[in-house]
């Protein structure tokens, strides 16, 4: 099941530029929470600074307490165990070009020294189930590899190779800006049913598909959290002035 | 620059919705001069006003689903958009009440003029006064504006009421009357309905503006700044 996240006081540097400023909020359990905001404003900074991502820059930064249910992610476990815990899938999908569909799924699991055998059958198929991608990959799974899927396949296996390691959360950065409008549905179909058993955070540019898949959006601008509602509210009637100047595409 | 275009498209959908709002008053104002000097050449620039607006209204409501369909529009401008397509209905329907009194008014061509108590053009121009403010409140994207015209809809209830009360009673008192009160309590029903589009076109006013649906609720219709504002 999912975790809720609570940020308080967030702060984030690339050297001397600092991308994120006094960031706080609390992101519900078994929800999707969309994040909005130009380029650059730093949302996908902020995902990475939940499964420390971010330290991993080595003029990356970060002050302040995020908390992923009882755990200080900065604080209580090393940035393995946490990313073991918040799985994240890219813009581009990036499978294991060279390995197969099964272990691709289950490269995590082996990386951790799971070896039992039919345990990791079983976690391959309810992975590849869960991301819906089992029924159009379930007789090639150790015949094709990763790259030989098409890209909203393969980014259906990227989500599954995450899902794959039991993660509380699941981070989405853009995941289905790549991809035609089939394959965008299939994605949100699936975080749709996904979130009733993990807590999703998804990075877009797509305020439809913000407004289609998450129940609440934050609007990120320079490096602030300027609005934080419902979808329903944020899209319909924001408080926040710059937040409607760029829902409506008047912003600048 | 698609934003530029965008914008151009709303300002075109609000400049066709004041070219029908103007066609929709005025036939409203014609049918009640048909009405007051028995004139059925009014009856009929009525008429056409009524197949302008029904044009109109299929091309607004045309604009308004492009626009949903291309532009995807967000929070004040889908506000925007969907209380055009409201009003734009509600409208069309003051147009149909401007040519169902224009109806009455053919039905009366024969009938001695008679004097009833009901004074029709005292609610007429009530009524019509609820379509010019509301519609001044969308110019000037007004909700206060459109707040007064909300607190105006109980005056005409009451004047259609009254009208119903006294106009039955000379049903049932004064027979050879009776076709006359009754066409006259039809268009008091119409003038009473046009008040209630203008309720609509208000509130829709106020949907668009702050977001808030006052429809159906009383305790919202008094605004913040409102001096007569309850506690």
């Amino acid at each position: 099941m999912g975790v809720g996240i609570e940020v308080i006081n967030l702060n984030a540097w690339y050297g001397t530029n600092h991308t994120l400023q006094d960031i706080n909020l609390n992101i519900p359990a078994n929800h999707a929470t969309a994040l909005i905001g130009p380029s650059g404003c730093g949302k996908s900074t902020f995902v990475r600074c939940i499964n420390r991502m971010h330290e991993t820059n080595p003029i990356g930064r970060v002050t302040g307490t995020i908390r992923i249910g009882e755990i200080d992610v900065y604080k209580d476990a090393k940035p393995v165990e946490i990313r073991r815990r918040v799985g994240m899938v890219f813009q581009r999908p990036n499978p294991f070009p060279t390995m197969s569909i099964y272990d691709n799924v289950a490269a995590g699991l082996k990386l951790n020294g799971y070896a039992n055998r039919r345990a990791l059958d079983e976690i391959v198929e309810k992975s590849l189930k869960n991301s819906a991608l089992w029924d159009e990959v379930k007789d090639d799974l150790k015949k094709k590899s990763g790259a030989s899927l098409s890209g909203g396949q393969q980014q259906r296996l990227c989500i599954a190779r995450a899902l794959a390691v039991d993660p509380e959360v699941l981070l989405m950065d853009e995941p289905a800006s790549a991809l035609d409008p089939v394959s965008t549905s299939k994605i949100e179909d699936l975080i749709f049913q996904l979130k009733s058993q993990y807590t999703i955070v998804i990075v877009t540019h797509n305020m439809q598909q913000a407004a289609r898949v998450a129940e609440k959006t934050g609007f990120f601008l320079n490096g602030r959290m300027v609005e934080f509602d419902s979808t329903h509210k944020i899209f319909t009637n924001p408080s926040d002035k710059r937040t409607e100047d760029y829902i409506t595409g008047r912003f600048g | 620059m698609t934003r530029i275009r965008f914008q151009q498209s709303l300002d075109d959908l609000k400049e066709n919705l004041l070219v029908m709002a103007g066609l929709a008053e005025q036939a409203i104002q014609r049918a009640i001069e048909a009405y007051r000097v028995r004139d059925l050449s009014i009856c009929d620039l009525v008429s056409r006003s009524e197949l302008a607006i029904n044009r109109l209204e299929r091309e607004i409501d045309q604009a308004a689903l492009d626009l949903l369909a291309m532009e995807q529009p967000m929070a004040i401008d889908l506000r925007f958009i969907l209380s055009v397509i409201k009003i734009n209905a509600d409208l069309e329907r003051v147009g149909d009440a401007a040519k169902s009194i224009s109806d009455r008014v053919r039905h009366m061509e024969h009938m001695a003029q008679v004097d009833l108590p009901v004074d029709i053009p005292r609610m007429a121009s009530l009524a019509s006064e609820m379509v010019r403010k509301s519609l001044q409140a969308f110019i000037e994207a007004d909700a206060e504006l459109a707040r007064n015209v909300l607190t105006m809809d109980d005056a005409v209830d009451a004047m259609n009421r009254a009208a119903y009360k006294a106009l039955t009673k000379v049903m049932e008192e004064e027979s050879h009357m009776a076709p006359q009160a009754l066409n006259a309590l039809m268009i008091s029903r119409s003038l009473e309905r046009v008040a209630d589009h203008a309720t609509n076109i208000a509130e829709d006013v106020i949907f668009w503006v702050q977001g808030t649906d006052v429809r159906h609720h009383k305790s919202l219709i008094v605004g913040p700044n409102d001096p007569h504002a309850m506690g």
